[in-house]
Parts: C-alpha cells; structure tokens; sequence
C-alpha cells in the first residue's frame, strides 16, 4: 500500500506556519516515514497529479489567486485543514478589512509617505491577481475539516493533529497546544 | 445571623448566605462558573450572559441570580457549556481581535475563555466591525476594535474611582464605549492606576508602555485554564 499524500500552501500567509512545521524537528523523518509531501513549497510543484489525503491550508484568500489555489486544495484533499491565525481569521493581512480596498491601494501605491510613483498609478497588470474587496478566512470560501490556530501554530500541535489525522485518530489537543498567538 | 440557603449546584449540595447570587456561593464553594462582565470588585452587570446557568431548566445569569432554597443549578454540562461557546464565538467575530500581537494576549479573559472551552475557530462569519481607537491619554489606550462591552471600566470608573469616565452610547450593533470628554480621553480626568483601567479583561484599555513585560510562557493563562484555583494567586 502506498503511502498516504499530504500537500501544503501558503495563501495570504508569511509562511511562518510552514516554519513552524519544520520546527517538529527530527519528527520531520517519521513524518516522511508516514506519508508523502506531494505537492508542497518545497518541491515547487504546481499541480495536484493525486488525490491527498490531507491538505494544509496556511494564510487566508486575498486575491483571486487564493481563492482558486484554495478551491483546487478542496476538490483535491479528502481533509482540509485551516493552520494559523491568518487561514482561521485573516490574520494581519486582514486589518484592510476595516478600511475600503480602493483607500488601501490608494495609500500603498500613491499617498503613501515613502511611495514614489512619479506617474501616479497603481499596478493594474492581467498579470496580477485581482484583490478581493477583504480577506477571506478559508472557511468563508470552501469546507474546512480542521483548525489549528497560532500565529504560528506550536510545532508540537502540527505534530499532534498530523499524527491524528494519519493514524485515523480523533485530534485532540490538549491546553497547551490551543493558542491563538 | 443570616439564614443559610441550601441549593444543588451539577449534584452538588452547596451552601451559601440568603442574598447571594448563585455565583458568590459557588465561588464561596470553590466551583468555577465562567464569567466575563462579572468581576469581584464591582456590581454584577448580567449583561454578558457567559455566565449563564439553567435554574430550574431555565437560562439565568448566575451573578445576577439571587440563590434560593431547593433550587436545582446546572453548569457545567454539554448543553449549558455549548451556549457559552456560542456567547464566545459571537464576541470575536463581532469584534477586531487580532490576538497574535495584541499587548493582552496571554493574560486576556476572553481569549481564556476561548481556550478553556477549546474552541479552534468560530461558527459564525467574521463581520470586521470599523472601530475607533483613543491614543489620546498619555498613559492609556483605548481600543475599540478589542472591547466587548462588557462594561466593567463603566462600573469601576463610577464604583470605585467615583469618576464616570466611562460610559455606554448607541444600541444594537452601535453600542460602544464613551468617554466623558469631547477630546477624548485625554480631556477626562481617567489616571493610569485608576480601578477602571484595570479591570479591563480584555486589550481595550491598556497602560502604555508596559506592553510585552511578561515573557510568552510565563503569562496568566499560558499553562492554567482560567477559573483554577491557583489563578487568584497569580492575579494582580
């Protein structure tokens, strides 16, 4: 039997939580012992060619960009799950919310303090992924299975859940790996 | 002597004073109910419902509840515990609560909360309310986007400062916390060591410049759930 695949992405994140994922140390070789990384920033693949066991979501949706990546994760992961602040609430990318998208690009690319833009514009390329009006937490745009929150989630929490999930377990996580900070 | 009131707190006989509310007697008892608007300082508000419990079969805030003989508490039970998830979840979603670099973090009562009933994410939809915040003071900061209106700086300010700084404008989704000053609070005469600024269980009222003392790890909350006996120590 072949082992089961997991696939991982950073949507509107800092990649801190994939950081975090890293930090389960040499745990990292018994994960490998137990499943595949077949779609992940770390091989730069960029398609799904199988269907996942499990998907890690990190980062909320942003631009349209996230959204489809986000879309392509559920239709493709038979468990999604939202890791960190930013997939679960929006995290800092979300304090735009608060304030109209048009104001926000407004001070970033023209108002700013330390802008120069000497023509003014703001980068409005087909090239570039369109902004959503806010960012999204993942669970507004698709079905998610399982939070982990933390700003990054503890190592030890993505360790716990991901052993959980592969091993047909319930995730329980104990005081100590529930944090939102 | 005041007449003893014997009531059934979860199965439990307890004991209290006639006039006390069913929290006072279950603290009194050493049982935990949680709480968010109560504080021990000041006159019970009822208004955040957290600490709801069924008497009788019927949802009462236990601060506000005066205990009676035979009456039947329940509260730490799946059903009552779930509408205090719910009460939770609504109170960070209607709010901005940004707790990954929020001062309070760690040390905040409803982030405990949150914790304490393990919630990862909440049901409902984020609604990313606009706020204002009062950079004002020289020594405070009110911050709007983290209040829940649970009205203690209200209470404390008029109960114990004897100054009413504080007090509630607007209803429904308007309601928000005011100041007795139109230039904010620095026009009020609010002081750093007042009870008020204190109280706050949340981040909407901080002291400045003493953020991040307390190193991650060795905050209130970090390793004990809010409500263990050993907190009343540890608090300020």
């Amino acid at each position: 039997m072949s082992k089961p695949k997991i696939a991982t992405t950073s949507l509107a994140g800092c990649f801190g939580c994939h950081m975090s994922l890293l930090d389960i140390d040499e745990r990292i070789l018994e994960l490998a012992e137990l499943v595949e990384f077949h779609k992940w920033p770390i091989n730069d693949r960029k398609s799904f060619s199988a269907q996942c066991a499990v998907g890690l979501i990190e980062g909320g949706c942003c631009n349209e960009e996230n959204v489809e990546v986000l879309r392509t994760f559920r239709s493709s992961c038979d468990v999604l799950v939202s890791v960190g602040d930013c997939a679960i609430m929006g995290g800092i990318p979300a304090m735009r919310n608060m304030v109209p998208l048009e104001e926000c690009l407004q001070e970033a690319f023209v108002d700013g303090p330390t802008v120069h833009n000497p023509t003014g514009a703001i980068p409005n390329d087909v090239e570039i992924p369109l902004l959503l009006d806010k960012v999204y937490p993942c669970h507004e745009v698709v079905k998610i299975d399982y939070y982990l929150p933390g700003c990054p989630p503890p190592a030890d929490t993505l360790w716990e859940a991901l052993v959980a999930l592969l091993t047909n377990k319930p995730i329980s996580l104990p005081y100590n790996l529930i944090k939102y900070d | 002597m005041e007449k003893v009131v014997t009531f059934l707190l979860d199965g439990e006989v307890i004991q209290g004073q006639e006039g006390q509310s069913i929290m006072q007697a279950a603290d009194e008892a050493g049982k935990y109910i949680p709480r968010l608007c109560a504080h021990k300082d000041l006159t019970p508000h009822g208004s955040c419902r957290i600490c709801t419990v069924l008497v009788n079969g019927r949802p009462q805030s236990a601060c506000t509840q005066p205990i009676a003989d035979g009456i039947l508490v329940e509260s730490e039970t799946p059903k009552v515990n779930q509408l205090r998830t719910d009460i939770i979840d609504m109170l960070f979603v209607e709010g901005n609560h940004f707790c990954m670099f929020c001062e309070k973090s760690g040390s905040c009562e409803l982030q405990a909360l949150a914790y304490r009933f393990g919630i990862t994410a909440p049901k409902y939809p984020y609604q990313f309310p606009q706020r204002d915040v009062d950079a004002s003071h020289p020594d405070i900061f009110l911050d709007r986007n983290r209040c829940v209106l649970c009205g203690r700086c209200v209470r404390a300010s008029k109960e114990v400062d004897g100054k009413n700084v504080f007090q509630f404008v607007g209803r429904g989704v308007e309601k928000r916390i005011a100041v007795n000053s139109e230039q904010g609070l620095k026009g009020t005469d609010a002081e750093v060591m007042d009870k008020a600024i204190s109280v706050c269980p949340v981040g909407a009222i901080l002291k400045k410049r003493v953020g991040y003392a307390v190193p991650v790890g060795r905050r209130l909350y970090d390793h004990q759930p809010i409500g263990t006996a050993s907190e009343e120590e540890t608090t300020e």
